[in-house]
């Protein structure tokens, strides 16, 4: 034991004279880093590639057009995970402390990574951007001041997908006696919200329907048997990767209604729906953001970087929804950045100072305005509480003879009532369970 | 020269019956003690203890137990991450069910309800054999993943994923996010010291011999005496308590975090059965070896590919899969017999360099 104690010793000792060092060192930053943990390889590349080509391709953008984030470039650095935890917890170790600033935000892009990396992060006082997935009662930002989930959870998701249901059934009241499926990756990610649709289910009195999916989601012969025979009034589906292609081609096999089959927001890219081809024409899918290239942050990133060879996927996936999804994911990070800058009054910030930028989030219509993206999302404010902000969600529908999504709904807001109460609940367990004293945030 | 015996006389039985009975072993196990007591504790970091120590000694001691089963008893099995799972998940239920009890103990009782399954999934192997036997551990994989997805009581009835909650040993903390890299490193180390120090001399003893008799011919060693039943059994449930205790350290210490489906699948199970045919089926010294070779080449080729080179990350990983397959290949027909063996023929070689003949 005196070994550990020593050692304990000698490394604080050498954490001081690192941070002595690190003092004088980082005077002015060249660079900030902020790493992507990604996945070009394995079973959920076809979804990991355009977001991560969205994330770095924006930030390269920065580097061009503004010298990166208010004049200090963005050093983008990207591990490949293959969507596996064991992997990903190597590369959060190697890339936390890279470059002078340190890592200023990790993007796990797994729920199951999330889980494993937020005790570590918020220890580490590293923020995790979880956009739209991960752990849902991460959004009690007192419980977890490291982690965000904006814009929505899956269980807000999951309640703006039962009041669109309700709506084309022709009112709340017609919810009862009907029957949804719900058609899920078989691990943490899938299960989120389950809970949730059956707090809805009894609530609305109609009746839920688990069709489990194991990793990675090639065979489900047996699970669409499942809904031939239960007949399901409509399906809903949290999928991920070649699953969501073949769940697609399977529906359309046994002449499910397309437009009675929702997919989350990570079942809903133009790579999901292809291989099914026309067949797939009418699938409905939830989003947080607009589909499409007809933006002028878009048009930025091709002048910027793909005319002058820099792009990192190729010029035609620019605008896809994964695409436009990794970029956003890069712009809510570039404006913590800015704002973590404006508050603490200087440029050399660290994991921490992004974390307060997070929080003082307040993207308004003209901000959109301002970022080249007039009408791309609903504005979004994030506080030290509500980490996964009022989370309006549109779905979208696959429109296969024109090789596009369009948003067909209104912008859904999801069942706070609901949903926050089930998050404090869930907060608090984990609370009490790890030791954690909930701060204030007044 | 280097490594000879010639003048070390054994003068009674118990220096003839020693672990160690060459004197130049013995000075290299003491110099890999001092390096792992007493000179890693001091510059360990996070890095190198969750990227690169804790999975080596981890698999190596996972590795150490399926080389039990499959190396010196012959009973191949596939159910090696169905294993691990039941470790990590009992331990979870007993950590949480017992929060006062140390974590030495869960780890340790973790260990013995993988035994007791691992005993029950061994029944077939008196009446099936080799390949229909592996067959019959995957359907424990399976089973058994299944089963911990499936059931909410193993999961506590919250997320399917479950986190280890902190936990002090000797007023050290072990597991959870503050816990010193250092002191979760020695507490594994423990774990590796008196495991490893078991099983060599388990399998030397009469344990040991019995289980390799069964190996080689199981006719033969009925003819003999030897109880196949038990025999088998025994080399089951020791096999499992090292993978089970394994696992609950990779829940408990490594990850702090797993999901059945995710941590133990399938892949895990060929990843240990690689470790060891790779490092040497029937050799501690293999397990540790092919540990080091499964789980440290892949960090170690992306540190020079990316790190140094300066290559794509993912241009990186697809030459990983193909150096490192191509490098088992490479292995496998240059020393079918494994790391180990090769080990042993370099002692050949250095006990009589320079002069060969």
């Amino acid at each position: 034991m005196r070994l550990s104690k020593a050692s304990i010793a000698i490394a604080a000792a050498g954490v001081i004279a690192g941070a002595a060092w690190a003092e004088t060192a980082r005077a002015d930053y060249d660079s900030y880093t902020v790493p992507n943990l990604v996945y070009r390889t394995g079973a959920y590349a076809p979804n990991g590639i355009p977001l991560a080509n969205g994330f770095i391709d924006y930030f390269n953008m920065l580097n061009e057009r503004d010298g990166g984030v208010e004049g200090i470039k963005v050093d983008v650095v990207e591990c490949e995970t293959g969507y596996n935890t064991k992997v990903s917890v190597e590369c959060y170790e190697n890339l936390k402390n890279e470059g002078q600033s340190g890592a200023l935000v990790f993007n796990p892009h797994s729920t199951g990574v999330t889980y494993a990396l937020i005790p570590k992060a918020s220890e580490d006082k590293i923020p995790i951007l979880s956009m739209g997935y991960g752990r849902t009662s991460a959004a009690d930002g007192t419980v977890f001041p490291y982690i965000f989930n904006f814009p929505a959870t899956y269980w807000s998701q999951a309640s703006a997908f039962v009041k669109y249901v309700g709506e084309k059934e022709g009112g709340m009241e017609n919810l009862k006696g009907k029957k949804i499926a719900l058609v899920f990756h078989n691990s943490a990610y899938g299960k989120e919200p389950i809970k949730t649709l059956e707090t809805l289910g009894a609530k609305y009195g109609f009746e839920l329907m688990l069709l489990p999916v194991d990793h990675p989601g090639q065979e489900q012969k047996a699970t669409w048997l499942q809904v031939r025979r239960g007949k399901p009034d409509w399906i809903f589906m949290w999928g991920w990767g070649v699953m969501n292609q073949v769940a697609i081609k399977e529906a359309a096999a046994i002449r499910f209604p397309m437009d009675k089959f929702i997919g989350v927001w990570w079942s809903g890219s133009e790579n999901d729906v292809a291989p099914a081809g026309p067949a797939a024409n009418g699938y409905l899918a939830g989003t947080m953001h607009a589909p499409g290239s007809n933006f002028k942050a878009l048009e930025e990133i091709k002048t910027h970087v793909y005319a002058k060879g820099n792009g990192a996927g190729e010029e035609a996936r620019v605008g896809e929804v994964l695409y436009n999804r990794g970029m956003l994911e890069a712009i809510f990070t570039a404006e913590a950045m800015r704002n973590a800058i404006k508050i603490h009054g200087t440029k050399d910030i660290r994991g921490e100072h992004v974390r307060d930028g997070f929080e003082a989030i307040d993207l308004k219509e003209a901000d959109f305005d301002r970022l080249g993206l007039k009408n791309f999302m609903k504005p979004i404010k994030i506080t030290c509480e509500n980490h996964e902000g009022d989370g309006p969600i549109a779905i979208q529908q696959w429109d296969a003879a024109a090789g596009k999504w369009n948003i067909v709904s209104e912008w859904i807001e999801p069942m706070h009532d609901v949903v926050r109460a089930l998050v404090k609940e869930d907060a608090a367990a984990y609370a009490k369970e790890n030791n954690i004293t909930p701060r204030s945030c007044s | 020269m280097l490594y000879r015996e010639t003048g070390q006389f054994k003068r009674n039985y118990a220096a003839d019956q020693q672990l160690f009975p060459i004197f130049q072993d013995k000075i290299l196990l003491a110099a890999i003690l001092v390096v792992a007591l007493a000179i890693i504790p001091f510059v360990i970091n996070d890095y190198w203890s969750k990227a690169i120590l804790l999975p080596f000694m981890v698999y190596a001691l996972v590795a150490l137990g399926l080389n039990i089963l499959v190396g010196y008893c012959g009973q191949i099995s596939l159910g090696t991450g169905g294993f691990m799972a039941v470790g990590a998940y009992s331990s979870y239920k007993l950590c949480t069910a017992f929060p006062e009890l140390n974590l030495i103990f869960v780890i340790l009782f973790s260990g013995g309800c993988t035994a007791a399954v691992g005993v029950l999934f061994g029944l077939p192997s008196l009446r099936i054999k080799g390949f229909y036997l592996a067959v019959a551990t995957l359907a424990a994989q399976f089973f058994l993943i299944w089963m911990f997805n499936k059931v909410p009581w193993f999961y506590n009835y919250e997320m399917s994923q479950i986190t280890a909650p902190p936990r002090e040993v000797f007023g050290f903390l072990v597991s959870g996010p503050q816990a010193e890299p250092a002191a979760q490193y020695l507490f594994v180390l423990g774990f590796i010291i008196v495991f490893t120090w078991i099983a060599l001399n388990l399998v030397r003893g009469r344990v040991g011999r019995s289980w390799m008799s069964i190996r080689d011919m199981d006719i033969a060693a009925e003819l003999l005496g030897i109880r196949p039943l038990q025999t088998k059994l025994l080399a089951f449930a020791v096999s499992s308590f090292y993978i089970g205790m394994g696992g609950a350290i990779i829940f408990h210490i490594w990850l702090g975090t797993v999901e059945a489906t995710e941590a133990f699948d399938i892949l895990q199970s060929f990843f240990v059965l690689f470790a060891i045919i790779i490092g040497g089926l029937g050799s501690v010294l293999g397990s540790f070896l092919g540990a080091a070779f499964m789980a440290l080449m892949p960090v170690g080729l992306k540190v020079v590919l990316v790190d140094w080179i300066g290559m794509v990350p993912v241009t990186a990983k697809h030459i990983e899969f193909m150096l490192v397959g191509s490098l088992i290949i490479f292995f496998l027909i240059k020393e079918p017999h494994g790391l180990a063996r090769m080990w042993q023929i370099a002692k050949e070689k250095l006990r009589l360099w320079p002069f060969p003949y």
